[in-house]
């Protein structure tokens, strides 16, 4: 398990058969390796995550101060909704799934690529085109009408990128569909000997149910945004009440997705975070059926709750009633997997490196911006929190503490197996206290905020709530700082990082048999699984230390 | 790239990938993929109809009205009248997916012939649902049933009709651009067919073809009744 295996460099998914510029080009940009793809769309996800991430800056630098000085109200409209869209259709729905899910699950579950690979590589085309569309709309003035694009004002009122953001985002959603599907299929059908389906990483259960959303939910968004197009464009009124349409009924349709995009988005970090508790705390999961069927539960109550966005629009109190119920109950499986996590380290053997304290990080923020949104889903408080800082804040802890985290620290956790190098271990510890530290500075004082009454989406602010707003925007640079560390030193590593074993960090899981980077058939027999995921001994540390000072 | 591996014992047919095990492993990835994606297809229409229910709902009679001035406009006679040419089209789609399960099983049983007469058929019958729906919509350009500011509809409320006219030709142009591309797909397979790649032992275009080709058509089944039938009955 210590010993440095050195792989023959053409059992390496990196090596060509091939050498010159133009013949590496074309072997990564015409490649079906499930690998090589989940590292294309590592490249143009965190392309859009830095993107994102600037236009966060805007925002957080025009709210240093009460008025609305640095940028005017329209600019700062575009900012918050070109952050907004950014973050969410070109980060964090394809984020994990398409790097990491792309990259993990045929070798999780003993295939040598996803069932379909040419779709795979279709996919990557498809988001680099619907990017294109993206960055085309922000070039040209952006788009002003927030992520939600409500009706009438985005069909009627708005007069700025709709129509090509639009397009982006319809086209966007082809790719999660078909990498949705693609992993659905791949579960069902490329298991490897003996991979039953209770003796599959809770990774890959995750992604399931994850993959079950995108497919059946994105249709439904690209219907809506087909409609509020042809609203748009031709003047006609499917959702404009002087036409007799009904601007709720655009909420709906719209809520329909992107409610369970949450989780599209929240699901693949759980995924991450049971990896890495397990691994971290050399315990075998507490709970493995209930883990695992809580994702399937997630996906499915996920997608009959959408009606808690609309407590304010009109919407019946009956309806407002029910869908508060099942809000309450959705929070269930998530608990659940809480618990589970926890009685997991409950006597393990906790090892503190860099990806566990990322997992740890996780579980604290994720309770938090879990139990806000229980404030949320009572009908009463949320008349009061509704479009607050409140609501800014919760998702926030969900979306960035909870996936970002997830993310990260799962980028750093399977650094090794995907590069062939270890990042160092040191800095990877500094960054993960620092992007926690800073966090929770930024976005802390914003569930204060909301709660004292500010409204989102606002440019200017009566001075008493500027105390929260500086110390918000103080915490988010620190995060900027949390965010650009790995960026430097796990790009150091490709160079200067030690070689990886096959299995640094002493974990289960098929992945780890092969060796790092993984060769382009992923392994040299297919595997045949006898055992359940998870079967760790806490007396077996087993965790690979670099020597020297790296 | 592509390596083999001599540990994994490899089939000897020109069909198979290299990431699969067996051509049985490989036809059941494929169905279980088109099933999904004619799942997300039932979603894509499912949003529409919701937008139809909850404005035939909203807006009952005129809807009831709307449709039967679709189905039966006035001054027309009976060849022209929207019902007919529905009905017409109807029978001509399904006859089109009984020769489309026809030419299923003909790859299946490797008559090569019949097979690419049979999707041959089924895409002149795909034309002709094609044309008389071009027919339909010209008829109801004339009639100024188009949404938009020709719009006109004096026997209820005009936006609520146009709203159910909108819901029409998007529900029914939506369904075009499918049987558009399922004659792209059709024209894909004939040609192969004819070069008589399709076998026995490996015809899964032919099958996803079907698939597709059928899933079209319950959408006209289900198109049908909610836009040219609600208004008839008295």
């Amino acid at each position: 398990m210590s010993s440095i295996s050195t792989p023959r460099p053409q059992d390496n998914f990196y090596h060509d058969e091939k050498y010159g510029f133009r013949p590496w080009l074309k072997s990564w940009l015409l490649t079906t390796d499930h690998k090589r793809i989940g590292i294309l769309y590592m490249f143009a996800i965190n392309f859009f995550f830095a993107i994102g991430g600037l236009l966060a800056t805007g925002i957080r630098a025009e709210l240093v101060t009460p008025a609305a000085d640095m940028v005017n109200s329209e600019v700062y409209n575009r900012i918050f909704t070109s952050h907004g869209i950014i973050m969410i259709f070109f980060f964090l729905i394809p984020s994990i799934p398409a790097t990491l899910g792309n990259f993990l699950i045929p070798l999780m579950i003993g295939a040598k690529d996803l069932a379909f690979p040419k779709l795979n590589l279709l996919s990557w085309y498809i988001f680099m085109l619907a990017g294109f569309f993206a960055l085309y709309t922000l070039f040209t003035g952006g788009i002003d009408t927030g992520w939600t694009f409500y009706t009438p004002y985005s069909t009627t009122y708005a007069n700025t990128g709709v129509i090509p953001m639009g397009i982006a985002i319809f086209i966007a959603g082809f790719s999660s569909i078909l990498t949705g599907l693609n992993f659905i299929v791949t579960i069902h059908k490329m298991r490897a000997p003996g991979m039953t389906w209770f003796r599959m990483p809770l990774f890959v259960w995750s992604h399931y149910a994850t993959s079950l959303i995108q497919v059946l939910g994105t249709p439904v968004l690209a219907m809506t945004v087909i409609l509020l197009a042809l609203e748009r464009i031709f003047r006609i009124g499917i959702f404009d009440p002087q036409l007799g349409g009904d601007p709720v009924l655009f909420q709906h349709l719209f809520w329909f997705y992107s409610h369970p995009a949450v989780y599209i988005m929240l699901l693949p970090g759980m995924a991450i975070i049971s990896e890495l508790i397990t691994c971290f705390s050399r315990k075998r999961i507490f709970g493995y059926k209930f883990v695992a069927f809580s994702s399937l539960a997630i996906a499915i109550f996920g997608f009959l709750v959408w009606g808690h966005h609309m407590f304010t629009s009109s919407q019946s109190v009956f309806a407002g009633m029910v869908f508060s119920l099942i809000s309450f109950v959705v929070a269930v499986p998530s608990a659940i997997k809480v618990f589970n996590w926890t009685a997991t380290m409950y006597k393990g053997r906790i090892y503190y490196e860099a990806p566990m304290l990322y997992a740890l990080g996780f579980l604290g923020l994720f309770i938090i911006g879990g139990l806000t949104g229980l404030f949320l889903a009572a009908t009463a408080m949320d008349v009061h929190l509704h479009d607050t800082y409140f609501v800014v804040a919760h998702f926030h802890y969900i979306m960035v503490g909870g996936t970002l985290m997830a993310y990260i620290g799962g980028l750093h956790f399977w650094w090794p197996k995907i590069t062939g190098r270890m990042y160092s271990e040191i800095w990877g510890r500094i960054s993960a206290l620092v992007v926690f530290a800073g966090f929770n500075l930024a976005f802390f004082p914003q569930f204060i905020l909301g709660q004292l009454g500010m409204p989102r989406r606002y440019s200017s602010y009566p001075e008493e709530f500027q105390i929260y707003h500086v110390l918000s925007s103080a915490g988010s640079s620190i995060l900027a700082i949390g965010y650009a560390l790995p960026v430097v030193y796990l790009l150091l590593s490709l160079k200067f990082g030690p070689k990886a074993p096959s299995n640094p960090w002493g974990a289960t899981g098929l992945e780890w048999t092969t060796t790092s980077p993984p060769p382009t058939h992923n392994f040299d027999k297919t595997p045949v699984v006898t055992e359940e995921a998870y079967s760790y001994n806490p007396q077996d540390p087993g965790i690979f230390r670099a020597q020297g000072k790296w | 790239m592509a390596q083999h591996n001599p540990a994994v014992p490899t089939q000897h047919s020109p069909h198979l990938a290299h990431h699969f095990d067996t051509l049985e492993q490989q036809y059941d990835a494929a169905n279980a993929g088109m099933w999904l994606f004619l799942a997300t297809e039932i979603m894509l229409f499912g949003a529409l109809f919701v937008a139809y229910a909850v404005y035939r709902f909203v807006y009952p009679e005129t809807f009831f009205e709307a449709s039967r001035h679709l189905a039966i406009p006035a001054e027309s006679p009976w060849y022209l009248r929207s019902v007919f040419l529905g009905t017409i089209n109807t029978t001509v789609l399904l006859v089109s997916s009984l020769t489309m399960a026809l030419a299923v099983h003909a790859a299946q049983t490797g008559k090569r012939n019949r097979l690419v007469w049979l999707l041959l058929a089924t895409m002149v019958l795909g034309t002709v649902f094609l044309g008389i729906k071009g027919l339909e919509y010209f008829l109801k350009y004339e009639e100024h049933l188009i949404p938009g500011p020709n719009f006109i509809f004096e026997q209820a409320n005009r936006n609520q009709a146009q709203l159910f006219f909108l819901l029409y030709f998007i529900g029914t142009g939506l369904h075009a651009v499918h049987m558009v591309i399922g004659l792209g797909l059709l024209a894909y397979l004939v040609f192969q067919s004819r070069k008589g790649r399709f076998t026995p032992e490996w015809f899964t275009p032919v099958e996803m073809g079907g698939l597709y080709w059928h899933f079209v058509d319950v959408v006209w089944v289900f198109l049908f009744p909610l836009f040219y039938l609600i208004g008839l009955h008295e």
